[in-house]
């Protein structure tokens, strides 16, 4: 038989075109023409070429901001991915208590940033927050807007309270998913509570752990708003993460072409890792079926 | 290996049984023998589930005690029982190779490297995988993964019992001949003590040496196949073995004669004045069409299924099957049916009564 060819099909997708030029593409591609061209105001632009690349390539600012992300993005991974999973393990499987806790933990995650930010920045407030207040009768020296070790730990278990529940709640929903078959031949084969968690739960759980580690790592790689309610990306430049940096450049500074130049850049990288990070999960997935 | 008595046992799922009604597992007494091959028949739900995981201590009975070679175990642990079990579900290890999973029990009970090799090498030749031990266990097929099951079960020689849950529900009909056969060797080969829990009654009949059919949450018989077939205990016994099961028809009893609705059917033998609810069992094999005798009976139709005919009837108002041979001829003049007298059961409420002079 042959096909029927009917071009008017085109116009049924024109709509879902343009929504998508004018949300994505159009704005991107302002984004890349100020990357390659220079202004001295008057609305008139000169051609610049890479020069912007390079420059933010050649720049201490940048890397220094990415070395600092990358830190941040590890330091919480490696925190709220055991401990999620620690979390989902020792959570009731069934019952009334299961409900109340899936509920409790889902809480943090419904917490706008703004006001996770603004709860962090007055609780760790030396003179009217609990935590603040409280660590300096202790006399612990804590002081998260002049220490550069104290604005880290203050983002960092904020970073944690809010979304350590993501990855318990992933990471529960794995465990879930094991029949009880598994761990009672377990128990007939005598196996320890280790290689349980080694050999049965460990495995099963590979799955939603990548998707909860790629969701952890790209929502960190990108974060603004929390630690920027609470530190401003300080003291000095301490807590200055990319996104944090790059606001500053481009609307603080106005400096339109490198901060430009330094979007393309993040959002290449971010592009490149979720990319690594899908290939692995279809490739896992492929192995398990 | 050990001999297995089950003593007043008893199972609830719920905290405070009040009636019998809540018993998933009704009052049993019984002893499993030393080397015995059993098969646990019933339909799904019945208790037998209940009662595999109650004698591996995966549940704790509410009443009861188990006992293994004379010794309370009721309240040890899976662990310190000593029991292989296989389920349903093929359950392997799957970040293991298929040599890792033998050896797991064995090396979580600390046995010797050496020791435990050589084990290995002997199961997987017995499940024909020797050629796959290197291999990862994820990612075989469901037959592959219950032979490793199955293998993981007898790796420990010293076990006091093979326990399986139905396992063979998930693998293709000629493999379940196969793995049923090498079962069957094993159980010859070296006498574990085994228990086959299936609702698959070709399964059961060809397993065991002595099948236990479970209705309703008690054990309602323990025979030899040909028992069951010949004299079962219960009209759900009656019903569940055979294919098609047995023939139950209301009657009422007056010495060696049965009447349906006032027509006289001949039994074996003489019967004690019966009460409650009475019927006769008779199995389609034990029926036979005729042009002259018996029972007036209308035919609705015939099934031809190769080996012999199955021919679907009414008499005087309820449904019974015959079963004729292949070369038995059936013709639309056959409007009677006639029972062989001694295939002939009695039933009160449900259970058998012997005639006079048998011997209980």
């Amino acid at each position: 038989m042959e096909k029927t060819v009917n071009q008017k099909a085109w116009f049924l997708v024109l709509p879902v075109l343009l929504l998508v030029a004018f949300s994505a593409v159009i704005p991107l591609m302002t984004v890349v023409n100020y990357s390659v061209q220079d202004t001295f105001g008057n609305n008139q632009f000169f051609w610049a070429g890479l020069e912007w690349f390079s420059e933010m390539l050649e720049s201490d600012r940048m890397w220094n901001a990415l070395g600092r992300q990358l830190m941040f993005s590890g330091i919480i991974l490696a925190i709220e991915v055991p401990l999620g999973i620690f979390v989902a393990l020792n959570m009731p499987k069934s019952g009334v208590w299961s409900s109340l806790c899936l509920v409790l933990m889902s809480l943090p995650l419904l917490i706008p940033w703004n006001v996770v930010g603004t709860i962090w920045q007055i609780f760790g407030r030396v003179d009217i927050g609990l935590l603040g207040y409280t660590l300096d009768a202790l006399g612990i020296d804590y002081n998260y807007t002049q220490d550069t070790l104290a604005a880290w730990i203050t983002i960092i278990v904020m970073d944690v309270w809010h979304w350590t529940s993501l990855v318990a709640l992933l990471a529960f929903a794995g465990l879930k998913s094991i029949p009880d078959a598994y761990y009672q031949a377990a128990k007939i084969d005598q196996a320890s509570r280790w290689k349980v968690f080694r050999y049965i739960e460990l495995p099963k759980m590979t799955g939603v752990l990548m998707i909860a580690i790629l969701l952890r790592f790209m929502d960190s790689f990108m974060i603004y708003t929390e630690p920027f309610v609470v530190t401003g990306g300080g003291p000095g430049n301490a807590t200055t993460l990319l996104s944090i940096d790059l606001v500053k450049m481009a609307l603080g500074q106005f400096d339109l072409g490198p901060a430009a130049a330094f979007s393309l850049m993040y959002f290449l990288v971010i592009l490149l890792i979720s990319w690594v990070f899908y290939t692995v999960m279809t490739t896992l997935d492929k192995r398990e079926s | 290996m050990a001999k297995i008595t089950l003593d007043n046992l008893a199972h609830s799922y719920l905290p405070n049984p009040a009636s019998e009604d809540d018993f998933a597992l009704k009052e049993l007494n019984h002893d499993w023998e030393d080397g015995a091959a059993y098969a646990l028949l019933g339909s799904s739900g019945c208790g037998k589930s209940t009662l595999l995981n109650i004698i591996s201590g995966l549940l704790h009975p509410s009443q009861g005690r188990i006992l293994f070679d004379g010794q309370d175990v009721t309240h040890a642990p899976t662990a310190e029982r000593n029991i292989a079990q296989v389920f349903q579900f093929p359950v392997v290890y799957d970040t293991m190779t298929v040599r890792d999973n033998l050896a797991f029990p064995l090396r979580n009970r600390g046995r010797d490297e050496a020791y435990v090799a050589e084990r290995v090498q002997e199961i997987a030749r017995m499940i024909g995988m020797e050629d796959m031990l290197s291999r990862k266990a994820r990612g075989l097929t469901a037959d592959a993964k219950q032979k490793i099951s199955l293998g993981r079960g007898m790796v420990r020689k010293d076990v006091n019992a093979l326990l399986f849950d139905e396992p063979l529900t998930v693998i293709d009909p000629h493999m379940k001949w196969e793995l049923r056969t090498q079962l069957k060797k094993l159980h010859h080969d070296f006498g574990h003590t085994m228990i086959y829990v299936t609702h698959d009654q070709t399964e059961a009949l060809t397993f065991a040496d002595k099948v236990v059919v479970m209705y309703d949450g008690r054990v309602v018989q323990i025979g030899t196949p040909e028992e069951l077939f010949e004299r079962p205990e219960h009209t759900f016994v009656g019903y569940f073995i055979g294919s098609p099961g047995m023939n139950v028809i209301p009657a009422r009893v007056d010495g060696d004669t049965a009447y349906i609705d006032g027509s006289g059917v001949k039994l074996a033998g003489g019967y004690a004045p019966l009460d409650g609810k009475v019927e006769i069992g008779v199995r389609p094999e034990f029926a036979r069409l005729s042009q002259t005798e018996g029972l007036p009976v209308r035919v609705h139709r015939v099934e031809d299924i190769g080996r012999h005919k199955i021919i679907r009837a009414e008499v005087l108002g309820h449904d019974i099957n015959i079963l004729a041979d292949e070369d038995e001829h059936v013709s639309t003049d056959m409007n009677r049916v006639t029972f062989d007298a001694s295939r002939v059961n009695v039933y009160a409420n449900d259970w058998r009564v012997a005639p006079k002079g048998e011997a209980a």
